[in-house]
């Protein structure tokens, strides 16, 4: 399943981030190809998030390079080919709003200033819409749906822009399992339409079945990169008999696997 | 005052400049206070009105206008505001606050310096019908016209980087400089404010109609219009009751504006109490919290199908995580689910 043949859509070099004079990305290379679902795995601050904001320019380098269809990413203009869902994103202000108006944002990146919504605008905020399930919602107030509903909202606000690359950040997180399945069908929908998606998961749950290939990264750095996971490998038991267990590669664990006896443990 | 006197109070040239400048300042400010409120910086057009007062100050120190004075100070200060926000510093808060006082006290001191007494502050503070001049409506007009043609041509680039900057910046909206222009604008409104409700209330005519509208709207550019046309209202309201009691004592037309405004939020408050109940009954049941993982037993949610239980590690088991600690060997278990998991690495194995 693995894409080696599309044109690169996202190149990272070396990409290393200190926040507060504190490293927490060391010095990363990532590729992706164009028509890849990537999953970006690994536990609580292992630095996900982060790389997604350094591919994305929201977080500056503090050394090595990042290019998007091939411009650097300083020189990036094309901005309606990426659509970005941000981690916990919040869809509420402290002024009601209303579900079309929140996914109408994501159209700004093709539409010009002072100009009034095209028909093309209103077709694709609908698709958008559409896309997640939520058509019927586009008049209610943001406010009144609820967490998962919100989540999808979200998701369709980046494709309001009809992006070819889209990153989102633990878009599942905290969503309930319906809810899950719908961005499930949503994203099943986007990949089919030839995006790239880079996913940010913690656990993939219902997107299992999507992800072409899974990057896994631990203190900051990427600790593994290839063909999805099981379940078990990244979260089962492979504790070895061997009792020098140094719970190192732990991510990684493929190798690990057949390095090491496996047990299943006592589930 | 009898009707027919108050019509004829009406009719003077003076109340028709003032009635206008009221309409304009209540249908800009509240224009500009939506997307304050909506960034949750509803206090902001409160500091930007303190800082101004140093600005009219200076104006009645060097005999230039003080509107114009204002105006330089008001945005200077504004500019200033944004810019300690956006860098985030943890004083933040004290440093706004340095400002506002330092605005209003140098404002009292240099009016001082310009032999001048508290009489012809008050009249910015709390606003004056009879003070504004031909020139100064037509100041007025001006910056209104600025701030209403801006705030509505930019509404969909503003909602976007008022509601989620991190998303506007990932589009490419230059979210500093929008930032930037509604403090500019929140500055222009503040003086063009200072006429009719002073710069001691600007700030309630920037929030109070905007509170109201969303009692009832149900979506942004419904909350800003309602907002504008209940601003509108209030102002021309507030100037005629004040005119219409002037008569019998000075009242400030600023008090009366606001307190328009205020009544036409209890109006509608228990109306959308009523709203909210109506919608929050007509949804359905939720499946999940949605903030299960921040809560302390968001495990505890669907039984232990396997799936469900990995789902739901999303906590660090610690001290006060509400999982009972057991000591097992050289570790610590914790209870969980009627059975024991032992921290390992980035994940829990069973025990
Ligand atoms: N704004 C920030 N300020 C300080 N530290 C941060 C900030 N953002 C992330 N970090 C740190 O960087 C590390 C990686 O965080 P993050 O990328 O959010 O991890 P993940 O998304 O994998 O959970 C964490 O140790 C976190 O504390
Ligand atoms: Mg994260
Ligand atoms: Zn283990
Ligand atoms: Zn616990
Ligand atoms: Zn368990
Ligand atoms: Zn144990």
């Amino acid at each position: 399943m693995l894409n080696t043949a599309g044109a690169p859509v996202v190149e990272a070099r070396d990409v290393t981030v200190a926040i507060g004079g504190r490293p927490v990305l060391r010095g990363n290379d990532l590729v992706v190809r164009e028509g890849e679902f990537v999953a970006l795995m690994g536990a609580n601050g292992s630095g996900k998030s982060t790389l997604v904001r350094a591919l994305t320019g929201l977080r500056p380098l503090t050394q090595g390079s990042v290019l998007l269809f091939g411009t650097p990413l300083h020189d990036f203009r094309a901005r309606h080919r990426i659509g970005y869902v941000p981690q916990r994103g919040t869809a509420t202000g402290g002024v009601p709003a209303s579900v079309r108006e929140v996914v109408a944002s994501g159209r700004l990146t093709r539409r010009g200033l002072l100009r009034p919504t095209s028909r093309a605008d209103r077709a694709a905020i609908a698709d958008a819409l559409e896309v997640v399930g939520l058509g019927d919602k586009a008049g209610d107030g943001i406010s009144t749906l609820s967490g998962g509903q919100q989540q999808r909202v979200l998701i369709a606000r980046a494709l309001a822009g009809e992006p070819d690359l889209f990153f989102l950040d633990e878009p599942t997180a905290g969503v309930d399992l319906p809810n899950q399945q719908a961005l499930a069908d949503a994203l099943r929908t986007l990949s089919g339409r030839g995006a790239t998606v880079v996913l940010v998961a913690h656990e993939l749950g219902p997107l299992e079945p999507l992800v072409d290939r899974a990057v896994v990264m631990r203190d900051g750095r990427i600790a593994y990169d290839g063909t999805p996971l099981s379940h078990e490998d990244v979260h089962g038991h492979h504790h070895p008999v061997d009792a020098r267990h140094d719970h190192v590669p732990h991510v990684g664990s493929p190798f690990d696997t057949l390095a090491h006896d496996h047990r299943e443990g006592d589930r | 005052m009898s009707l027919t006197e108050l019509l004829d109070l009406l009719g003077h040239d003076f109340m028709q400049r003032a009635l206008l400048a009221a309409l304009l300042t209540g249908l800009a400010a509240p224009a500009i206070g939506t997307f304050l409120v909506q960034r949750r910086l509803a206090l902001l057009g409160d500091g930007i009105g303190h800082v101004a007062v140093t600005g009219v100050a200076l104006g009645l120190l060097t005999g230039t206008s003080p509107t114009w004075t204002a105006v330089v100070v008001a945005i200077l200060g504004a500019v200033l505001i944004e810019v300690i926000r956006e860098q985030g510093h943890t004083n933040g808060d004290v440093a706004l606050a340095l400002l506002f006082y330092g605005g209003l006290a140098g404002g009292v001191l240099i009016t001082g310096l310009a032999g001048e007494g508290a009489a012809s502050l008050q009249v910015y503070l709390f606003g004056s019908v009879t003070s504004i001049s031909a020139t100064e409506v037509w100041y007025t007009a001006g910056l209104a016209v600025v701030v209403l043609t801006l705030t509505l041509g930019l509404l969909p680039q503003l909602f976007a980087v008022a509601s989620d900057p991190e998303f506007a910046r990932v589009a490419g909206l230059r979210v500093r400089f929008y930032n930037l222009l509604v403090a500019v604008l929140a500055a222009v409104s503040v003086t063009v404010a200072m006429r009719t409700v002073g710069l001691l209330l600007v700030s309630a005519l920037m929030v109070v109609p905007v509170a109201t509208s969303q009692q009832l709207a149900r979506s942004f550019r419904a909350t800003l219009l309602a907002a504008m046309v209940l601003g509108g209202l209030a102002a021309v309201g507030g100037l005629v009751v004040s005119a219409w009691l002037s008569a019998r004592a000075t009242v400030a037309p600023g008090p009366s504006i606001v307190l328009l405004a205020l009544a036409m939020f209890a109006a509608t408050w228990p109306v959308g109490v009523w709203l909210r109940r109506r919608r929050r009954l007509a949804e359905p049941f939720p499946i999940v919290a949605v903030d299960a993982p921040d809560s302390p037993d968001a495990h505890g949610v669907a039984g232990h199908d396997e799936r469900a239980h990995d789902h739901r590690h999303d906590h660090e088991h610690g001290d006060d995580c509400g999982h009972p600690a057991v000591r097992h060997g050289d570790h610590v278990d914790y209870v969980h689910d009627g059975h024991r998991h032992a921290p390992h690495g980035e994940h829990y194995d069973e025990h």
